[in-house]
């Protein structure tokens, strides 16, 4: 069957019902796309079908077919994906990266000026255990709301003060 | 093709059925694929009633103007199941067939006096929601039948949902109650039997201007929560009669 | 030149990751390789009457007598075998391999264990087999309660906690010529290569363990990854070909090793204003079927079972127990996010009892400079109860909020806590750890065995080199953990890679730039080409322990955090919000703040898991609930937000002041959420503190009453996302 992944056509030889992570991870060599728990659970193996976020553990490879899917890999293609990926890095939104790429192309669909209630609600499938979440808010909103970064930050940041010593 | 073949599978959006054949738990080896019939999409009214198809996703019913004003309880049902991943492929026919006792819009579509129109080779039907269980995991569908849509008549009254989950997100339900408040009352409950219930007795009494107390003494008769991994027995039965209050207080 | 220490550079591996680059160890094949799978004890204890293995052509299997050297896995003990021979001690214990060249081959295989089964026992109190005991002693007890005007009892009990990292287990074992090279996720390379040593009857030098990119450890990958190791290597020496494990997360959840769980009790004198005259303490901990740490969880268990304290008069007796359930072992905190649950609630009970203020009873008892721990460690300038305490109270606005939310559905409570950096008394003597630097024609390369799990390692250790060398932070890079070229460096664990393995490092830059003289690393490699130096362990001069009497210097330093837990509690459901966490940590130095803040971050949302949904179910000596479905960590729809403030004082020997941070994050959440809710009216004394017991202990104490529904009105401050 045909599918079109990160924008290249590939002919793949698979069983209808193979899972779509495995067709991408081991037919097409993009090991981008992460399994955490084989039942839909965590969202290591999210990816997009026709821009939409899917656990691709769940998903059989016969549903892409004809389909515009977006790994990891691909995700500069998309309008944010390439912003998320930098802020990602930059305020600490990936520690061990396991999670990462599933979590950055759940976080692709959203719009620049998402509130946090609706940044949760994209994320709300995706586990991470490293972060504890809040600087993968901080990341994505710095990737969707550069002009002002921080704007999901109410109070006082973080700091770091010299402590007297007594 | 159902016809010639029980042993065949209807599959949609995959999100049980997969989770069943990496468990094992799911054991059957042939498979329908409905996902591209798209005459099992779309939501609209036809001749008064919401009509929403089979294929339907949650993204298509949370944005639908017509399920909001007509449904507003199923778009809350919906705005809670899995996260967006499931969501975006998770059916309303799924839900139904996959016929758990934790479905999340099961208890909506009872409160809600909805019809399951099926369809065969022989032919058409409409059951009542409230009939489609006979069981565990049991219904009244026929191996050669499938699920196409599921239509609503107008729900007077207000509505009210509300699940009770192991966490915020990403979770099955402990318990879940929709109920309907207007000159009828309509309650139903799940995962406190082995199908969603539909409290009849308790619903009764409040219609008719009975008390709270004696409302929640025959939910208790009503419903059949067990223990399991997720919750016990004892929780179960005393958040359903807190559960019923809270609908009563809320919907004044 | 612009510093990096202190600033926070971007991540050496962060742009791998997030394009997909970075690879983990299902990412990698080999030609000719295998997939291995465990064939496992389904009876929590029993004799193994009979094995039957029915298999088709293309399958090898493995059992006890493929085994070349010694059958148990390498670590502290020798009690554990790698493979069961005739009996089997807990449910998941391996007991045959198999391995096929088709992955999904393996989920056809027809085996059949039969077994005489024998009566398993589950409660540690009722256990034969007792793996370690510690006293400690401080003072005179009876004089110590016989200064007491008040004396308060209480008994908590913590259970199994699952590290949940999101990538399971999984290794290659890649079989050579009288070789084995181990590929895997993994937190300590150079356990997997003694494991490895011992099992294969190899020279040291014939074995090679490399660590690919690990998504996540948490103490989870400090042992268990031994056992993997041993396994998929006879699987390859067998076959002679390479084999690839990788745990389903069902398998994972079910057969590796989780955190102990605990009871404590105390009996506690007091003063009628509040002071500590004795506490008397026992720790019960249940080790599950074999040692594995238990006598390390225990001892870091012990020495933190006081709390940050001062009191003359201690006794803390602790005890780690064999029960018939897969055996437990590291996660984060280890042992001490057990003991200090257990003071922290208990200091709460106690202000209730007296009638003290929580913030006050704290303040008069909370250890100062110049005091003297449990061990009898009299503590140095950078001993901030005091200051993490006060900063805590302030931000949340803790006595105010105290007050406005009495009688309400929402609650605050506080926790005072510390941990001990690197590992206890005379273990980093023991460890001997080395760093190694190599110059680079560019700059130079780390080489060291500590390895990056997220919390960054790699970064860390680059900027303390680079500064301390005298060259831009991008100059420095960071050798794969490969025990064929890095030192062995010590485990990554006990909060020690910053300030053991950093505090090397940094001694290794300041030689090297000595050498080095006035030319730069680029002028220098030209001239005379690359060289290496490198750094052994030496104590902080008048560091002494004692372990027979368990007592001394603990720790070279402690870091010091107090956490303050918001909460709301549906009275509906009896759900418990955490609506806000407020969290301030004395870490010495902060290398990379934004990263230091991702270890509290993470660590606090784990505690706060640990103290309200993670339960392990446990039916028989199994995990009823070896799911992700059904195992319950914080989605983002559940993140709380919190506040975190960093305090440095920094310790004299750690690298420019640094103390360790990953561990105790974890330590507080708990008894945070416990003492808010108890100032809702819950009195609850075990975590999870789940809805269900909570509906249930509400019931029993307040017969006739519903929880309380009124929300109080105030204008909090919005916690930070």
């Amino acid at each position: 069957m045909k599918l079109t992944v990160n924008g290249k056509t590939r002919n793949v030889k698979a069983h209808p019902m193979k899972r779509l992570l495995d067709v991408l991870r081991e037919d097409c060599g993009l090991t981008g796309t992460k399994e955490g728990c084989g039942e839909g659970e965590c969202g290591a193996c999210t990816v997009l079908i026709d821009g939409v976020a899917v656990d691709s553990c769940i998903v059989p490879v016969v549903h892409a077919e004809g389909r515009r899917v977006i790994t990891i890999e691909g995700a500069a293609r998309t309008q944010t994906g390439k912003a998320l990926q930098d802020a990602f890095v930059v305020h600490g939104g990936a520690q061990c990266g396991i999670c990462t790429p599933g979590m950055i192309l759940a976080a692709a669909p959203l719009k620049p000026g998402a509130s946090l209630e609706e940044v949760k609600f994209a994320l709300a499938g995706n586990l991470c255990r490293c972060t504890g979440y809040p600087a993968i808010f901080r990341s994505v909103d710095a990737a969707l709301n550069p002009a002002s970064a921080g704007r999901l930050r109410r109070g006082k940041p973080a700091k770091v003060k010299r402590a007297r010593a007594r | 093709m159902l016809a010639g073949d029980p042993k065949l599978t209807p599959i949609a959006g995959c999100t049980d059925v997969y989770v069943g054949l990496h468990f094992g738990t799911v054991k059957e080896q042939r498979f329908i694929d409905l996902w591209s019939l798209d005459e099992l999409r779309g939501i609209a009214l036809d001749r008064g009633r919401l009509r929403i198809g089979a294929l339907t996703t949650y993204p298509e019913i949370i944005a639908s103007t017509l399920v909001t004003r007509r449904l507003p309880m199923l778009v809350a049902a919906s705005r809670e199941v899995g996260g967006a991943q499931i969501q975006n492929r998770g059916t309303l026919g799924g839900n139904i067939a996959n016929a758990s006792p934790a479905g999340d819009t099961l208890p909506v579509l009872a409160a809600a006096a909805a019809d399951v129109i099926l369809r065969s080779a022989r032919g058409q039907r409409t059951v009542p929601f409230e009939s489609f269980y006979t069981g565990y995991r049991t219904t009244v569908r026929q191996p050669d039948e499938l699920i196409v849509a599921v239509e609503f008549p107008v729900v007077e009254g207000r509505q009210w949902w509300r699940k009770v989950g192991t966490r915020r997100a990403q979770a099955i339900s402990k318990i879940m109650i929709a109920g309907v408040r207007g000159t009828g009352v309509r309650i139903a409950l799940g995962s406190v039997g082995p199908a969603v219930v539909l409290a009849k007795q308790a619903a009764a009494i409040l219609q008719r201007g009975g008390t709270l107390a004696d409302a929640q003494a025959a939910l208790a008769n009503e419903i059949a929560p067990i223990d399991d991994v997720r919750s016990t027995r004892e929780y179960r039965a005393q958040v359903a009669a807190n559960l019923l209050a809270e609908f009563w207080r809320t919907t004044q | 030149m612009a510093r990096a220490v202190g600033t926070n550079v971007r991540r050496k591996d962060g742009d791998a990751k997030v394009i997909g680059a970075a690879k983990y160890i299902d990412d990698l094949a080999f030609p000719g390789m295998l997939h291995g799978a465990t064939v496992r004890s389904t009876i929590p204890r029993g004799r193994i009457a009979a094995r039957k293995l029915s298999l088709p052509a293309g399958f090898i299997t493995a059992d006890h007598r493929d085994i070349p050297g010694r059958n148990y896995v390498a670590l502290i003990e020798t009690d554990q075998p790698c493979l069961a021979v005739d009996a089997v001690t807990h449910v998941a214990e391996p007991i045959l391999l198999v391995a096929h060249a088709d992955k999904h081959a393996l989920n056809d295989i027809d085996v059949t264990i039969a077994y005489t089964p024998e009566t398993p026992n589950y409660d540690p109190e009722a256990a034969d087999l007792c793996f370690k005991k510690i006293t400690i002693d401080k003072g005179d007890l009876d004089r110590g309660f016989r200064d007491a005007d008040r004396v308060i009892e209480g008994e908590y009990r913590t259970g199994h906690q699952e590290q949940l990292y999101i990538e399971t287990n999984g290794v290659i074992a890649v079989p050579g010529d009288g070789q084995m090279t181990v590929y895997g996720s993994l937190q300590c390379p150079y356990y997997v290569h003694k494991a490895l040593v011992v099992l294969l009857n190899l020279p040291p030098d014939k074995v090679r363990v490399i660590q690919t990119e690990t998504g996540g450890g948490f103490g989870g990958k400090e042992e268990y990854p031994s056992m993997l190791a041993c396994h998929a290597a006879i699987l390859a020496r067998k076959a002679g070909r390479p084999v690839k494990m990788i745990y389903d997360r069902v398998e994972d959840l079910l057969a590796t090793t989780k955190r102990h769980p605990a009871i404590v009790r105390h009996r506690t004198g007091l003063t009628r204003d509040g002071r500590l005259t004795a506490m008397d303490i026992e720790v019960i901990m249940d080790g599950g079927a074999y040692a594995t740490l238990s006598a390390v969880v225990l001892s870091r268990g012990v020495i933190h079972g006081a709390g940050p304290y001062r009191c003359d008069h201690v006794r803390i007796r602790g005890r780690a127990m064999m029960t018939n359930t897969p055996p437990n072992g590291a996660f984060r905190g280890f042992g001490a996010p057990q003991t200090q649950f257990a003071v922290e609630a208990h200091m709460d009970r106690i202000a209730d009892a007296l009638g003290v203020d929580p913030v006050r009873l704290r303040a008069i008892n909370a250890l100062k400079p110049g005091d003297t721990t449990a061990t009898g460690q009299k503590l140095g300038k950078d001993t901030s109860a005091l200051p993490v305490l006060r900063e805590a109270v302030k931000r949340s606005q803790f006595n105010r909020k105290r007050r406005q939310w009495k009688g309400t559905n929402k609650g605050i409570g506080l926790s005072l806590f510390f941990h001990g950096s690197g590992f206890t008394g005379g273990g980093e003597v023991k460890l001997a750890s080395k760093a190694s630097l190599e110059l680079t024609a560019t700059g130079a390369c780390i080489l060291v065995g500590s390895t990056e799990i997220g919390q960054g390692t790699r970064t860390m250790h680059a900027q303390i080199v680079a500064d301390a060398l005298g060259v831009p932070y991008d100059a420095i890079d960071v050798h794969e953990v490969d025990t064929a070229f890095v030192p062995d460096s010590g485990p990554t664990v006990a909060s020690r890679t910053c300030m053991i393995v950093g505090k090397l490092l940094e001694r290794c830059a300041r030689d090297m730039k000595k050498r080095l003289g006035s030319l730069t690393p680029a002028q220098y490699f030209r001239r005379h080409g690359a060289f290496t130096v490198t750094s052994q362990y030496e104590p902080p001069p008048g560091l002494l322990w004692n372990d027979d009497t368990y007592a001394g210097d603990a720790y070279g330093s402690y870091a010091w955090s107090c956490n303050v837990v918001e909460i709301e509690v549906d009275p509906v459901t009896c759900e418990v919000r955490p609506t806000n966490v407020t969290a301030v940590a004395e870490i010495g130095k902060a290398i990379h703040p934004m990263m230091a803040i991702g270890q509290i971050e993470g660590g606090t949302a784990q505690g706060l898991g640990y103290a309200l949904t993670e339960e392990v179910v446990m039916r028989d000596g199994r995990m009823a609930n070896a799911t992700l479905t059904n195992y319950i960590i914080p989605t983002p729809m559940d993140a709380a937000p919190m506040d975190v403030v960093l305090l440095e004082r920094p310790y004299l020997h750690g690298p420019f002041g640094a103390k360790g941070v990953g561990e105790m994050p974890i330590d507080g959440p708990a008894p945070a959420v416990i003492n808010a809710l108890r100032h809702c009216g819950f009195d609850v004394r075990a975590i999870p503190a789940t809805p269900e017991r909570l509906m249930s202990a509400y019931a029993r104490q307040n017969p006739g009453r519903a929880p309380a529904r009124r929300a109080a009105v105030v204008r909090s401050r919005p916690g930070t996302v």
